[in-house]
């Protein structure tokens, strides 16, 4: 497992998501190879977000199979029949995956520094003082070294959102999920933000999905561009095809309408 | 009147009254967290019985569950002494209050931190043991500190079953000694202090937790 190098670092077969009787996401089929950095375009309610949380197991398909190097998912094969997967394996799989939020959804009753130190400390269990070291240097890397002992609410939104980062970082994931992550920052605030992922994404080469409506952005840092609509992927290329010369007429309709605002 | 008489004895009682709520509010924190948990556990038959046990206490007479475990459990070869029955009731009877105190600051911690601790690969245990919890346990302390309060009063209950409390004392005084107007009023300051006291004490300890939930997320 995980030997071939061919094989998708993420894979997404038919997944489907309803919430009700509204059908979000139509039977998504989805490789990602290791190291793509994909930034997820589209219109509001097409299906991003949920697609994201699919991934982080924050929600479960009703319809078929998402893997990571290979392995099932939330979900263990019993049989011939698939079954909802908890404890160790759900862990070992989903160790993979870490995921930055809109929200940033930090600790409030943690530091900054004990924020991304626990889960390394307690899931993970590094000694503390290993734990610390590496907080610290991911804090340096984000520019906040000297906020370490600042809770989050002593700290801006871009503060907050870069501490996040590293938080999910000091996780060590094989991929990681970006989902509007300057949405809810004031404007003067996104550059910092995204700052840090640009870097992230020249120096480590890791693999990311990035939901955005920042088109430069996307342009910019990914290296592979999905257009959603209508709980379908639409249209899937490389940022320059996609952005200079959409081949769907929807995506065309979309760019349009964003860019040109 | 005389206050060399009175004040020793009410003192003695005040003193077995601060025991008796002490010991049933231990109880009672110990019952409210486990059965407040229980109550959001996964599995459905535990979730039940907890259920169960919180209507129960809840909705049957402090003082009956009193009798209950100190006239009735002795038929059964359960005998326990004043104390130990009126700590257990109590505890169990606040308990149950307590559960829903539990329960419900849980349940307020915002869904964002139950998301990012997935994302962080959290196991549910460990999430509510250093995210959730600690998180709710602000939200716990004000109710927390009027249950403890309501505990003090209710511990004149114990009076009924021969247990030597404030009120006791103050019945007894009464009884051999006359004077009810001063010393029932005398009774009525002892509580007054000691609730006071309480009351200090929870706001000292709301102090030391931080506040939390700002800027939790959603
Ligand atoms: N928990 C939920 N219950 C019911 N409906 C939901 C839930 N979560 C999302 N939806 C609906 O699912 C649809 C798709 O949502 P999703 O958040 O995936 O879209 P999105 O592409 O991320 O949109 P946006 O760009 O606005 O963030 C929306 O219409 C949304 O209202
Ligand atoms: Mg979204």
């Amino acid at each position: 497992m995980g030997a071939d190098p061919r094989q998708p670092i993420l894979r997404m077969q038919g997944v489907s998501k309803s919430y009700g009787a509204v059908q979000i996401l139509r039977g998504i089929d989805l490789d990602v190879e290791a190291g793509q950095r994909i930034a997820l375009i589209g219109p509001s309610g097409s299906g991003k977000t949920t697609l994201l949380r699919l991934v982080m197991t924050l929600e479960t398909p009703e319809d078929g199979t998402i893997e990571v190097e290979g392995e099932l998912l939330g979900l263990r094969r019993v049989g011939d029949r698939l079954v909802k997967d908890s404890g160790a394996h759900l862990r070992s799989v989903r160790g993979k995956i870490g995921m930055v939020f809109q929200h940033f959804n930090l600790f409030p009753h943690m530091s900054a520094l004990q924020n991304i130190m626990d889960g390394p400390v307690h899931v993970r269990g590094l000694s503390k003082d290993q734990a610390r070291e590496r907080a610290l240097d991911l804090l340096a890397k984000v520019g906040l070294r000297n906020k370490a002992d600042s809770l989050p609410r002593q700290l801006s939104g871009g503060q907050q959102q870069r501490v996040a980062i590293a938080r999910a970082l000091a996780m060590e994931p094989k991929i990681m999920l970006f989902d509007e992550i300057t949405s809810a920052l004031d404007p003067e605030l996104v550059g910092e933000v995204l700052a840090i992922v640009r870097e992230l994404a020249h120096e480590t080469g890791m693999t990311m999905l990035i939901v955005t409506h920042e088109m430069g952005f996307a342009r910019e840092v990914a290296n592979r561009v999905l257009f959603m609509e209508g709980g379908h992927i639409v249209e899937d290329g490389e940022p320059e095809q996609v952005f200079g010369n959409p081949r769907s007429d929807r995506t065309k309709a979309f760019l349009g309408a964003v860019l040109h605002r | 009147m005389n206050l060399t008489v009175f004040l020793p004895a009410l003192l003695k009682g005040a003193l077995v009254t601060l025991e008796a709520t002490l010991l049933s509010a231990a109880v009672a924190l110990v019952v409210s967290v486990v059965v407040g948990l229980v109550r959001l556990s996964r599995f459905r038959l535990l979730r039940g019985a907890a259920l169960v046990y919180v209507e129960i206490f809840r909705g049957t007479s402090a003082l009956v569950q009193l009798f209950y475990f100190f006239f009735v459990l002795p038929i059964f070869g359960i005998d326990l002494s004043p104390m130990a029955a009126g700590v257990i009731a109590l505890g169990l009877n606040f308990g149950s209050y307590g559960s829903e105190v539990v329960r419900a600051a849980v349940l307020n911690v915002p869904r964002g931190q139950h998301e990012a601790a997935v994302a962080l690969n959290y196991p549910p245990g460990l999430a509510m043991r250093r995210i959730i919890f600690p998180q709710a346990l602000a939200a716990m302390l004000p109710p927390f500190g009027n249950l403890l309060i309501d505990l003090l009063k209710a511990t004149s209950l114990l009076s009924l079953i021969t247990i030597g409390d404030l009120t006791f004392a103050g019945k007894s005084l009464v009884q051999s000694q006359g004077h009810v107007t001063a010393i029932y009023t005398l009774v009525l300051v002892f509580y007054f202090v000691m609730a006071l006291m309480l009351g200090r004490l929870m706001q000292a300890a709301e102090r030391r937790v931080p506040g939390a939930t700002a800027g939790g997320g959603r």
